[in-house]
């Protein structure tokens, strides 16, 4: 009887031991979102938009991208602006939630927006915008967003904000903006006799320039293009962009490179791969390959946005000193770009009001913050790159002169960048579709000699307009 | 005449379908009787049933669903079969079959009968049996993402082994993954080098239940090596084969890890494009979950029937 029961005792005890494992596995395995609609702990706050937030209410908000551990010099200031911003905001909890590597990677991105299981805050690049409002994951922001609540609003790029409305409604605040230029090797173009001060402005001086680079031999490439992972159809984009030429027309239903500037683009890079032999035996590159060969002084030039050097630096160990930036050949126009960070859907007005405070304080207000140049300089963090730069009238004119005076690399080196400023134009409709059948142009044009420039047009241009007819 | 035997599983639930002999049954009706007898093995099958209902069954039957759903401004409607259209009018669906076939056709060629000939070759050894065993396989030991990333060097035009090697021999360079002809045999080529270690462990334990008598008396009618595969080895492992052909075939046509790291996805002029990388874009890079379960669900189909076919095999093998 006693083996009996001690038999039914050890049973159950195996059911609920295995049961118990099972649910604590599977509770893990859940993602936790923070709450919708509710969240406030205390009071019930106002849900007046343009009433600002009740010192009484008690709120938390999670937000993304907070800078891991890795990056202990972001991480440090991260810290610090909280303490400040509790100073004035004693009632918010900022809840930081970090990500090793890249913080935002599109296909991890797009899973979670699907998963509804952003924070509340999130970090989102401009032309994620529409998917994000496809997946009804962002909130109209605009009754929320005065001079009240971001002082320097009116000293905002209006083309920066523009990014972030749909149907004149806003739905994000910037954090940073980009535009394409051509980042330059400085060592390269001196050992090859040329100026790293002048970097070249049109695309037969990037011809030019290229041969004399890939002279040098030792596997040196003069000029560098992408044409994998989608990165191909971004940089042929920007090339069309930056001899006045478009990649979709006004309509946004047809497919517009094929054409004599596109036909430009694609001659010149073909003739720089194949003729020349200034671009290196190794195609099919992707966003990351580029920078790994111009931080190994194997690349002397290629299409890039300021912050990649930032990620050189950190990241590959190169020298800011090595690099320089131009205007993007052409100059008649460029791709621009950016981040910002949008608020989620559904949570409370307190929260909003709570989430918009923290962005105003950390990327919104000269001085503070991301735009505190003066601790960045302390923290040995770089300060002196042209961009992000979303500011107008006082407001730039005050953070220019905070950026140069505490300029920690060589600022001159982007002076041709900065004293000429090309227009920046916005990515295509569908731009992640429309890059993906460029890339095969891109790739074609790398990697056969004998590729047939007018066809890869064409085919490119038929399934362009597919992918538009589908809207 | 005595009573045809149960088979072991017949016996077994027999067994249990009888109440037990040295009592009156517990109340309650058979299910709840065969529920308490089971009650253990139930228990710790309820967290494996979990998590294939939550992480494998589901997704299933949502992919289902949203093969002919769409989502836009958050509002979910059902489309009929407007996902198939988008997929079917998609540039590169067609592209993305012809080259997924091509790949497992290439796949079958190298990756079918290079681990029956290595199989072959090491079971005629009469020594270093084991280490070779162990050599055929380590690569399946290494993670598919180094193995691959060890390729992409070894391909590489610029400073790549192989050029150096064909360099070395009078051989003209070639742009392994960058000529839009030989991008695909160089992705199947890493492929088989990756798992075929697997296969060819499979075919040995196969071979080596070959009767030696068999090849015995080929030899005695004058057979030659040749000759005692063709006769002997292929119809003794016939079976083994068909299944390993199966199995190859449902594997190679979800080829996505190889292509991804080797070429991008895409590969030179889209040579490289296969099915699955077609619907990982249209779910991660643009945003359309539809037309990738819609994708998805052709694949389904198809795969389906060639596991109809595998699980006739088995069946046939197992009687």
């Amino acid at each position: 009887m006693r083996s009996a029961r001690f038999r039914r005792t050890r049973r159950a005890g195996a059911i609920t031991l295995v049961s118990a494992l099972t649910l604590t596995a599977l509770a893990a395995c859940g993602t936790s979102s923070s709450d919708d609609g509710g969240g406030s702990e205390g009071g019930s706050g106002s849900s007046d938009p343009a009433a600002p937030l009740d010192p009484k209410t008690k709120v938390t908000i999670t937000i993304d991208c907070m800078p891991p551990a890795a990056k202990a010099a972001e991480l440090k200031e991260w810290k610090e602006d909280v303490k400040e911003f509790n100073k004035t905001y004693p009632n918010v909890t900022i809840e930081g939630r970090s990500t090793p590597g890249q913080c935002l990677e599109p296909p991890r991105f797009t899973a979670m927006l699907k998963a509804k299981s952003q924070p509340d805050v999130f970090y989102t690049y401009f032309t994620d915008l529409p998917q994000v409002l496809d997946n009804d994951g962002a909130e109209d922001i605009t009754a929320y967003v005065n001079d009240r609540t971001v002082p320097a609003l009116k000293d905002i790029d209006p083309n920066v904000l523009g990014s972030l409305k749909h149907e004149n409604r806003l739905y994000g605040l910037p954090t940073s903006n980009y535009t394409m230029g051509l980042l330059i090797n400085r060592k390269l173009f001196e050992e090859a006799g040329l100026d790293p001060d002048a970097p070249p402005r049109t695309w037969e001086e990037v011809r030019t320039a290229a041969k004399k680079i890939a002279g040098l031999g030792d596997g040196i490439a003069g000029f560098g293009e992408y044409s994998a992972g989608n990165t191909g159809g971004w940089h042929f984009t920007a090339q069309m962009y930056s001899l006045g030429g478009q990649v979709v027309d006004a309509s946004g239903k047809k497919a517009a490179f094929n054409d004599e500037l596109g036909k430009q683009v694609a001659e010149n890079l073909h003739a720089m791969r194949w003729e020349d032999q200034s671009m290196g035996k190794t195609q099919l590159l992707k966003w990351g390959d580029l920078q790994k060969q111009i931080a190994t002084d194997k690349l002397g030039m290629f299409l890039a946005a300021p912050d990649d050097i930032t990620y050189m630096v950190q990241q590959l160990g190169a020298d800011y000193e090595n690099f320089g930036m131009g205007p993007i050949p052409g100059e008649k126009n460029t791709l621009a770009g950016g981040n910002n960070y949008v608020i989620k859907k559904g949570i409370s007005a307190d929260k909003i009001k709570a989430g918009i405070a923290w962005l105003n304080f950390q990327n919104l207000t000269v001085g503070k913050g991301q735009f505190d140049w003066a601790r960045k300089k302390t923290d040995k963090l770089p300060v002196g790159l042209p961009q992000p730069n979303f500011w107008l009238n006082e407001s730039k004119k005050k953070d220019d002169a905070a950026r140069i005076e505490h300029a920690t690399m060589p600022v001159e080196n982007f002076k041709t960048f900065m004293d000429n400023p090309v227009p920046g134009m916005a990515e295509p409709p569908k731009a992640q579709e429309v890059y993906k059948v460029l890339d095969n142009v891109m790739s074609g044009i790398l990697t056969n000699e004998d590729a047939d420039i007018d066809k890869l047009l064409s085919t490119a241009e038929q399934q362009v307009d597919q992918v538009l007819a589908t809207q | 005449m005595s009573a045809p035997s149960l088979t072991p599983s017949k016996a077994a639930r027999s067994r249990h379908d009888r109440p037990p002999v040295d009592g009156p049954p517990p109340p309650g009706g058979s299910f709840t009787r065969s529920l308490k007898r089971n009650l253990t093995a139930h228990g710790f099958l309820i967290g494996a049933v979990l998590c294939f209902a939550i992480f494998s069954w589901y997704p299933m039957v949502r992919e289902f669903f949203l093969a002919f759903q769409k989502t836009d401004q958050g509002e979910v409607s059902w489309v009929g079969l407007d996902n198939l259209e988008t997929v079917f009018n998609d540039p590169a669906f067609w592209q993305a079959w012809r080259n997924t076939l091509l790949f497992t056709v290439l796949a079958l060629v190298f990756g079918f009968a290079v681990p029956f000939v290595v199989a072959l070759v090491i079971n005629e050894l009469r020594h270093g049996k084991g280490y070779l065993r162990l050599l055929v396989y380590l690569p399946v030991m290494l993670p598919p993402v180094a193995a691959v990333l060890l390729f992409k060097y070894l391909y590489d035009p610029g400073y790549g082994l192989l050029n150096e090697v064909f360099g070395a021999v009078g051989l003209p360079e070639q742009q392994w993954l960058q000529d839009p002809d030989l991008s695909m045999l160089s992705v199947v080529i890493a492929s088989t080098w990756m798992n075929m270690g697997g296969a060819a462990l499979i075919y040995l334990a196969a071979l080596q239940g070959i009767p030696g008598e068999l090849y015995e008396a080929a030899e005695l009618d004058g057979a030659g090596l040749l000759r005692k595969v063709w006769h002997v080895t292929i119809p003794q492992t016939r079976l083994i084969l068909s299944l390993m052909l199966l199995m190859q075939v449902i594997a190679t046509m979800q080829v996505f890890v190889e292509p991804f790291l080797l070429t991008g996805g895409a590969g030179p002029e889209g040579s490289t494009t296969t099915v699955v990388y077609l619907i990982y874009q249209y779910a991660f890079n643009f945003n359309n979950y539809g037309a990738a379960a819609a994708l998805g669900l052709l694949l389904l189909v198809l795969l389906a029937g060639f596991s109809a076919a595998y699980v006739k095999l088995s069946r046939a093998e197992d009687e």
